[in-house]
């Protein structure tokens, strides 16, 4: 039993780069459970303990009925659910398109997708918020889910494709021969099968939303997203009302991102199962 | 029921030619099979009847009905395809009664062509399971059954058995060829295993870059093949060539000959065993190199006049390694062809 002197270094460099990882994914994270649960006494105490000395909700309920909170966080349902839908109903077409036609340009079109991604959005701030306001968009839950959309849909062409391409091309044929059109085909054979995968670009889609704070706040003054209120609302309050905010916001992408995982890890080319 | 007729498809890629000028006639009711190497232009002539491929030029009729620009569903056929191409979110019952449901028959009508189609190929046990919990032989016979159960004018098979294992392929060989008899289907089955199309076929095309060879019944096909490539391709050992020179209306070497009306150099064909060992005098001298015993006989591989020729001897055969023996060939059961075009005289 004696391993290579050279394998168990690059072991040992495998597992502390993830032990890196995790403690900068989770610390935050767990700071922010521990302010949010235990008050004040948690988030001023030094040395910190893992658990808070004492457990309460009462920031989260103090937070809870904050005015405006609920309507932020309709907001915030509202444009994610429209980017959702939105961002599946563009991005699904032109991921199957990407998967299933070979086309002039489909790789610069698949590296095009994703630079949209490296435009950065505060210079885009200004002139949108011209546009909106001209529109008759601005300050609306559909505005913001616009710029949204914006921003989730190369990711939900780029699931999609990758979920069509893994669906055999021979299953829609044979739906075609045994008498279905291209859309029966689709709808009969290829949903179906890509439906688990469809679901978790939608999901990914309502993150992006959901998270997102910078657009939300730049168009909006009534009608904040959640995020956006929280930004201007709780820069004004206590430390400790703060990481209960955050931990709402921070819970339901945690938990989604965690459901979909196995697929976003299929965007990248990266197979698990 | 109906017949398949393809009159002058051709098909290109860019600029590579996969099927050039293309004429083939499949008779209702007729079981023909398409065979060639990998890359002849077998399946994209079948995808371009499917519908799934399109042509550059030429029609595809099936019975009376020009279906050159229809789209499959629209062609009546069905198809079973190499990968079966099985639907994974259907149960075997709903995979078979696709097709059925897609034509909006009732239900007692696709519950009974349903069951029928799983009687004759054994899948009537396992109509409520899915295919993930199916064995590839299974799957198949899904694949069948859901081409059957319409009741196609046309029925077109892409490689289907050649993702089986050998004894279970050699099973559902027998087991098609029946069903198909029995149900009198227009077949159309593209294959590069020569042993399915001998066994299956009434007729075999042999196709080699993008054009068909030759089509005839299979024995015909292995005795009297119509090119080179042809002889070549079908057989195992393939035929054995010999290089000769005709003249003065005869063709000879030392031990044989023939009446010959061409003149010049041409390729005696000749099947290993269509041959008989005699003594080396009395025939065309043969060195013995190699013997394989192969159970049911010997095969020889030696050389005549500085030629690779195979032949095959009776497993009890006194024969050593090194002998020269002579061969004696039947006029009747010879081909020649010209050396220059590999076509047959």
């Amino acid at each position: 039993m004696t391993k290579p002197a050279g394998s168990s270094f690059k072991g040992w460099l495998y597992g502390s780069g993830v032990a890196v990882l995790c403690v900068w994914v989770l610390l935050p994270i767990g700071l922010i459970g521990l302010g949010a649960f235990g008050g004040r006494p948690a988030v001023y105490q030094w040395p910190k303990t893992l658990m808070p000395a004492s457990l309460s909700l009462d920031q989260l309920a103090v937070f809870l009925k904050i005015d405006g909170v609920w309507n932020a966080a309709l907001n915030s349902v509202l444009a994610a659910s429209m980017t959702m839908v939105m961002a599946l109903l563009l991005g699904a077409p032109a991921g199957y398109a990407l998967a299933r036609f070979s086309f002039r340009g489909a790789t610069m079109f698949r590296l095009m997708i994703l630079l949209t991604r490296a435009f950065p959005l505060a210079i885009l701030a200004l002139p949108l918020t011209v546009l909106f306001i001209r529109a008759g968009l601005y300050d609306t839950a559909f505005g913001v889910s616009l710029v949204h959309t914006a921003l989730a849909l190369p990711f939900a062409a780029m699931i999609t494709a990758s979920l069509f391409a893994g669906i055999p091309r021979e299953l829609e044929e044979a739906a075609w021969v045994f008498g279905c059109t291209r859309w029966q085909a689709f709808v009969k054979v290829v949903l179906p099968l890509a439906l688990p995968g469809m679901a978790a670009a939608a999901i990914f889609a309502f993150v992006i939303s959901w998270n997102e704070v910078f657009a939300a706040s730049v168009l909006t003054v009534q009608q904040r997203t959640l995020t956006a209120y929280l930004l201007t609302v709780l820069s004004e309050s206590p430390l400790h009302y703060r990481f209960a905010g955050g931990f709402i916001l921070i819970v339901p992408s945690v938990v989604f991102i965690f459901a979909v995982r196995r697929y976003l890890f299929a965007l990248w080319g990266v197979t698990s199962r | 029921m109906a017949a398949i007729t393809i009159e002058g498809v051709s098909k290109r890629f860019g600029a590579a030619m996969a099927l050039e000028q293309l004429d083939l006639t499949v008779a209702d009711g007729e079981f023909v099979a398409l065979l060639g190497p990998s890359g002849c232009g077998k399946t994209t002539l079948l995808r371009i009847i499917a519908g799934l491929e399109t042509r550059s030029s030429g029609r595809v009729l099936i019975g009376d009905r020009d279906v050159s620009d229809l789209p499959p569903a629209q062609r009546g056929l069905a198809m079973v395809f190499q990968n079966y191409a099985v639907f994974p979110h259907l149960t075997v019952f709903e995979n078979v009664a696709f097709g059925l449901r897609m034509q909006k028959r009732d239900e007692a009508t696709i519950d009974r062509q349903v069951k029928r189609a799983a009687d004759l190929l054994q899948i009537g046990p396992y109509l409520d399971r899915y295919p993930a919990k199916l064995s590839g032989g299974q799957r198949q016979r899904v694949a069948v059954a859901r081409a059957l159960a319409v009741e196609p004018a046309v029925l077109l098979m892409d490689e289907p058995l050649s993702n089986l294992d050998a004894l279970l392929r050699l099973e559902m060989r027998a087991e098609l060829k029946s069903v198909l008899k029995e149900a009198g289907t227009t077949t159309l089955y593209v294959t590069h295993d020569q042993t399915e199309a001998m066994g299956l076929a009434d007729r075999i095309a042999v196709m080699h870059k993008g054009v068909i060879e030759q089509i005839d019944e299979p024995t015909r096909i292995y005795s009297k093949p119509s090119s080179l490539f042809v002889g070549g391709f079908v057989g195992s050992p393939p035929m054995n060539f010999l290089n000769l020179v005709a003249s003065g209306g005869s063709l000879a070497c030392d031990g044989f000959s023939m009446p010959l009306t061409h003149q010049g150099p041409v390729l005696l064909g000749f099947r290993g065993e269509d041959v008989a060992l005699v003594e080396a005098s009395r025939g065309v001298g043969f060195e013995v190199k190699v013997i394989e015993p192969m159970g049911s006989h010997l095969l020889l591989t030696g050389v005549v006049n500085g030629e690779r020729i195979r032949v095959v001897a009776p497993p009890q055969a006194d024969i050593a390694r090194g002998m020269t023996i002579g061969l004696q060939l039947d006029a009747a059961r010879v081909v020649v062809m010209d050396t220059q075009t590999g076509k047959a005289l």
